[in-house]
């Protein structure tokens, strides 16, 4: 900083020019962290407050009073309201990371009692819900068909619509279908549910099957899959479907080949969202899926089970066995949407555009 | 083989905002004509016009014939794809495909038209990327995104892309704002010599740049902001810079611009 000033022998301090003021140590926000836990921790004890949340809050905001007093005083009015911008966004920060968590290590610590290969690969053939034992696949194998089918249903179809909104769409009829992906975005998973069963199984006769649940949560996906891609494709320049079209390509071909390329990543990160939200949805399940103890690998006939269902059933019954059991399929269902996550991220950072020199 | 451009009574709107009004000019082939002009005077829409890209921009519409040879470009039987593949274009600012390689991007016009051989593809690209005087700073890294090049390389890449479909005419918008003077002077050696077989069209804002490179130059005028823009003069370069017969041409040209 002031290498200049140190090399001459004469100066004794650095002296101080308009430009400079004082500054606090860098260690400052940890220590007044560390402090505003230790005073919170403290006066809980003291008052004797049994919620942790209260200690916490008491924390936070002793954090940010401190952290505005201390730096009033020694840098100065525009300073503090500088760290104190920063503390806030370090306290909202904290706020969103302690539930998420919390919420991962709860169902860690109790999912890991009887999560194993076993349970796994075994369903509940044959055992009495009240009792220990069987496993989860035939809950996994109807929630991996159910959003599989459910996806296959919704996102070409909401790709499309996206595309035809951003790259064709202005009209009326635009518009309609824009307020239509707006109100379906709205439509409560049970009344999804409900649909699809007055319709598909009451009207056509069908029964409960893997397939029905597919189509309620193929409704529930759609609206989700058409407003992330159309942002997404919104997002890419202009100039590059216009330095497309100058080439003599024709649109579609700019469409495919240039603009869907451009925003791949994205959509895959909207369409991955999507399916995060169907993968939890239990009530359109219990509607049209039924639920079942037994295997049943063909999602177009017959009652299946699914992940959330499981753990709804399970908990239900209310044994120390069953929890256990509602427990470690949560796990396996947070699991599983964080696995197709990330194999997203994977195909979406492989086919992003890349921008290194 | 290069075609002769014949504009007649073209006007170019963007919704209800006129921006050029009622142009007639002849374009030769085998030659570079420039456009010269201050800024917001529709050298850029008069441009686009000549390949069909104007309409491209919503609520972009043209009253107006454009004759390209003896063909009129805005005839109800047209396709606006195939008067594109004719008529290429550079633009303003470099826009590669940030998802394509630099190989891809110059292979782009020709790969995405479906129209090569794949044995010829190699040649095609080393032949446009040296044509735009790039081959040199890029051949190590062909497989490397074009988005990583610098600005001037992109535009130069650019060029290399527009080339590689060999089009009849090329229609370039200020192609040297972002290059340095060698990448320039580059630029304007190669316009010498693509002008043997393509008609081709600069929008300039370099006085220097269109006495050197051009034939003829087209000086465009807007009586006031908000004011379509209109072709003043059209005449020999050596003419508009020596002895224009407008007022308003010399004084732009001489720097007197109000
Ligand atoms: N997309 C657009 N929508 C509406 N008006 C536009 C659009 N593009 C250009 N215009 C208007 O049309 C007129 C001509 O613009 P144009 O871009 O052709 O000017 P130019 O001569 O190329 O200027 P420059 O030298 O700065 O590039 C201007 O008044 C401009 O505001
Ligand atoms: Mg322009």
């Amino acid at each position: 900083m002031s290498h200049a000033i140190q090399e001459r022998p004469v100066s004794v301090a650095p002296r101080r020019g308009p430009l400079s003021h004082a500054r606090l140590p860098r260690w400052t926000p940890a220590a007044v962290a560390a402090f505003s836990i230790a005073a919170g921790i403290g006066i809980g004890l003291a008052a004797g407050w049994h919620s942790k949340v209260q200690w916490g809050m008491l924390a936070a905001l002793l954090f940010v009073l401190t952290t505005y007093a201390v730096t009033t005083k020694v840098e100065g009015a525009r300073q503090a309201k500088d760290r104190v911008a920063t503390s806030l966004v370090w306290v909202c920060f904290v706020l969103a990371v302690v539930p998420l968590l919390s919420l991962a290590w709860v169902t860690i610590s109790k999912g890991m009692a009887v999560l194993d290969v076993y349970f796994l690969t075994h369903s509940m053939n044959g055992v009495l819900d009240t009792e220990a034992g069987g496993g989860v696949y035939h809950a996994l194998l109807g929630t991996i068909e159910q959003v599989g089918i459910a996806t296959l249903i919704a996102a070409p179809i909401g790709l499309l619509t996206a595309v035809y909104l951003v790259e064709y769409g202005g009209g009326k009829l635009a518009q309609a279908v824009t307020f239509f992906v707006d109100v379906m975005t709205g439509i409560p998973s049970i009344v999804a549910g409900l649909f699809i069963l007055a319709t598909w199984n009451l009207m056509l006769g069908f029964g409960p099957s893997g397939f029905a649940g597919a189509m309620a949560l193929a409704i529930l996906m759609m609206p989700v899959v058409v407003r992330s891609t159309e942002e997404m494709l919104k997002l890419v320049p202009n100039e590059l479907r216009e330095a497309s079209l100058a080439l003599g390509i024709p649109k579609w071909r700019t469409i495919l080949k240039v603009v869907l390329p451009t925003a791949i990543g994205g959509i895959t990160t909207g369409v991955m969202l999507a399916v995060a939200r169907i993968t939890g949805e239990t009530a359109p399940v219990l509607l049209l899926v039924f639920g079942t103890k037994l295997i049943n690998p063909n999602p177009f006939e017959g009652a299946q089970s699914s992940l959330p269902l499981y753990v709804y059933e399970q908990y239900a019954v209310g044994t120390d066995a069953s929890v256990a059991r509602a427990w470690a399929a949560a796990l396996v269902l947070i699991a599983f949407v964080m696995i197709l996550n990330l194999v997203a991220r994977g195909i979406a950072r492989w086919k992003a555009p890349k921008t290194g020199r | 083989m290069a075609k002769r451009i014949d504009v007649s009574g073209l006007s170019a709107f963007y919704g209800a905002h006129k921006a050029i009004d009622d142009i007639s000019m002849t374009v030769e082939p085998r030659s570079v004509t420039a456009f010269i002009g201050p800024s917001g005077c529709g050298k850029s829409t008069f441009l686009r016009t000549l390949n069909r890209m104007h309409e491209v921009t919503p609520g972009g519409r043209v009253e107006g014939k454009v004759m390209l040879d003896d063909e009129n470009l805005y005839g109800s039987n047209v396709d606006p794809v195939a008067v594109r593949r004719t008529v290429g274009m550079v633009f303003q600012r470099p826009n590669p495909f940030p998802t394509m390689s630099i190989f891809d991007n110059v292979a782009a016009g020709l790969r995405l038209n479906g129209k090569y051989k794949k044995s010829a593809l190699n040649d095609i690209v080393e032949k446009s990327l040296k044509g735009a005087n790039l081959w040199n700073e890029v051949k190590d890294r062909l497989n490397k995104p074009g988005s990583g090049l610098s600005g001037g390389q992109q535009q130069r890449l650019c060029i290399a892309r527009a080339i590689a479909v060999e089009p009849d005419v090329l229609l370039m918008d200020e192609p040297c704002s972002a290059l340095d003077p060698i990448s320039t002077l580059a630029i304007e050696d190669l316009i010498g010599e693509l002008k043997e077989r393509f008609t081709i069209v600069i929008v300039t804002h370099n006085m220097q740049q269109a006495a050197r490179v051009s034939d003829r130059t087209a000086f465009f005028n807007l009586a006031a902001v908000g004011q379509p823009g209109k072709l003043i003069e059209l005449d020999d370069t050596e003419r508009i810079f020596s002895n224009p017969s407008v007022q308003a041409t010399e004084d732009y040209i001489s720097g007197r611009f109000g």
